[in-house]
């Protein structure tokens, strides 16, 4: 058997990948192999290793050809579903909101639940804590107001400053 | 300093113990972070990926639980340098894989490593010999709370953490235990106990994670989700499942030496034999016969040799580990008839094995 790549040398590396119901074939040489980084099992995928050309699969043609132009790309880092399809990867942190849809029926199959119960950066804990008690000093002060109690309106008020002062914008 | 004078030698790291490490050789926390609206390491192109890892590789080294440290680019790295990080459990074999553009920190214990644009920007790891899950979570969150004052992470109130692959969304908690199982195996309960793991959402694997063999009886097991608990929670829930799975081992172990002794003392003595006097010898061949002499040694058989003699005989035997002993460049026939040498010669002044009074 020669190898796909340069039609020459004798296929060693024999690649099976299976994306949803398609099966995906490749036979390398060794070279070839070593050139297209084969070593590393997470990060390629068939399609890409045979020069950027989608295999023949009984689907490909038609839905390549189908494939919207306006298909949803992640404005921070221009990511697309499609991209997603094929990694099972995200682009960036931001692609977490762009494709948000379906996200949810996704997690679930994955995950325990679909919110997040564990550890917040001390930073943004302290922030929220902090606009947690904004909101609560605020109500008091409008209660205070509406009981026309302006002793305790007036120390709400300077304590709602301070504590606005102290957070950065 | 290098890689090679940084790394403690295998006799010193060797002497290592932990809790119940007669079965459980090691334990791991790693945290997946990435950095806010910035791309992943796979999607990042190489000039971003450089960026990325100036930006985060000196954040690392400032941290006071990384002081002092070994760091370095993995392009700085060689094969060779890398192969051993990856026997040592210090990398996964992905980021062995990577060059410009990731990196990798680690500190003085050797307890403490993070690999810098992996899979994710950060992948932060804890390990301890042993079962220390709950030590290991406690001196990651430590590191982690110190590092998200220096980066700017990428986290979402109810999504958690945010990481390249959902699989480790949320909390992007790893935890796992690398448990030697021969008992289980010898007794062919061994399906039945992956199979019962895999239904509690526990991953068992390899030796060297993802996608290996279980060579030697050496299973890896680990958290699967990782959002929609938290980590105490999640540590909580595999301890109890790990100390269900060494209590099986232990109790295989007594009733294969109770009802088929001779199987077990056969399978040892065999191991001993083949060990001990083979001229030519296989990494695979050796870690499986290593596996029954730990299992000897486990069982009183060996009066002179202990685990920590076994563990660096373990560790030399592994290929870049037995190449670091020799200057000059082994092939793979060369290596195993060293190996063979090496073994014969460790193994000369042991006498073989005895049945437990």
């Amino acid at each position: 058997m020669l190898c796909n790549v340069c039609k020459q040398n004798e296929a060693k590396v024999h690649l099976t990948q299976i994306i949803g119901d398609k099966m995906q074939k490749v036979d390398l040489c060794e070279e070839c192999s070593k050139e297209k980084g084969v070593g590393d099992p997470a990060s390629y995928s068939l399609a890409e290793l045979l020069l950027g050309q989608s295999l023949p699969t009984d689907e490909a043609a038609p839905e390549a050809a189908a494939a919207p132009e306006t298909e949803t790309k992640c404005p921070a880092c221009g990511y697309t579903q499609a991209d997603f399809k094929k990694a099972g990867r995200f682009g960036c942190s931001e692609c977490y909101i762009t494709f948000a849809d379906g996200l949810g029926t996704m997690l679930k199959t994955m995950h325990k639940g679909l919110r997040h119960t564990g550890k917040v950066p001390t930073a943004l804990q302290q922030a929220r804590e902090a606009v947690q008690k904004l909101k609560t000093l605020q109500k008091r002060l409008e209660k205070a107001v509406a009981e026309e109690n302006f002793e305790e309106a007036a120390q709400l008020r300077d304590e709602i400053k301070r504590l606005k002062d102290k957070a950065p914008a | 300093m290098n890689i090679h004078e940084f790394l403690v030698p295998p006799a010193v790291f060797c002497q290592r113990t932990g809790p119940q490490d007669r079965i459980v050789m090691s334990s791991r926390v790693r945290l997946a972070r990435n950095l806010r609206k910035l791309p992943f390491p796979a999607w990042a192109k190489k000039p971003d990926r450089l960026r990325l890892l100036e930006a985060i590789q000196p954040a690392v080294e400032s941290l006071p639980q990384m002081d002092p440290h070994f760091s370095a680019a993995m392009d700085d790295l060689t094969a060779f340098d890398k192969q051993i990080l990856v026997e040592r459990h210090l990398i996964s074999r992905e980021h062995a894989a990577k060059g410009a553009g990731s990196g990798f920190v680690l500190n003085r214990e050797e307890t403490l490593c993070v690999m810098i644009n992996e899979e994710d920007h950060l992948r932060i790891q804890s390990l301890r010999p042993g079962l220390q899950l709950k030590a290991c979570w406690q001196a990651i969150d430590e590191l982690d709370s110190t590092l998200e004052t220096k980066l700017d992470y990428a986290f979402s109130p109810e999504l958690g953490y945010l990481t390249a692959c959902p699989t480790n969304l949320g909390t992007g908690i790893r935890v796992s235990a690398m448990l030697h199982l021969p008992g289980l195996v010898l007794a062919e309960e061994i399906t039945r106990i992956i199979n019962a793991a895999n239904k509690l959402n526990f991953a068992v694997r390899g030796l060297y994670g993802e996608g290996t063999e279980a060579l030697g009886n050496v299973f890896q097991v680990s958290n699967q989700m990782t959002l929609g608990e938290s980590e105490p929670q999640i540590i909580e829930r595999i301890s109890k499942a790990l100390n269900q799975i060494i209590e099986e081992e232990e109790n295989a172990r007594s009733i294969l030496l109770e009802k088929k002794p001779k199987v077990v003392f056969n399978h040892i003595g065999r191991a001993y034999g083949v060990l001990a006097n083979a001229h030519t010898i296989s990494s695979k061949e050796t870690m499986n016969l290593l596996s029954l002499l730990r299992l000897g040694i486990d069982l009183g058989m060996f009066a002179q040799l202990d685990r920590s003699h076994w563990d660096e005989i373990f560790l030399l035997t592994q290929p870049a580990h037995l190449q670091k002993q020799f200057t000059e460049k082994l092939g793979a026939d060369e290596r195993d008839i060293l190996r063979a040498d090496m073994l014969r010669e460790r193994l000369r002044t042991v006498p073989r094995p005895q049945p437990p009074k």
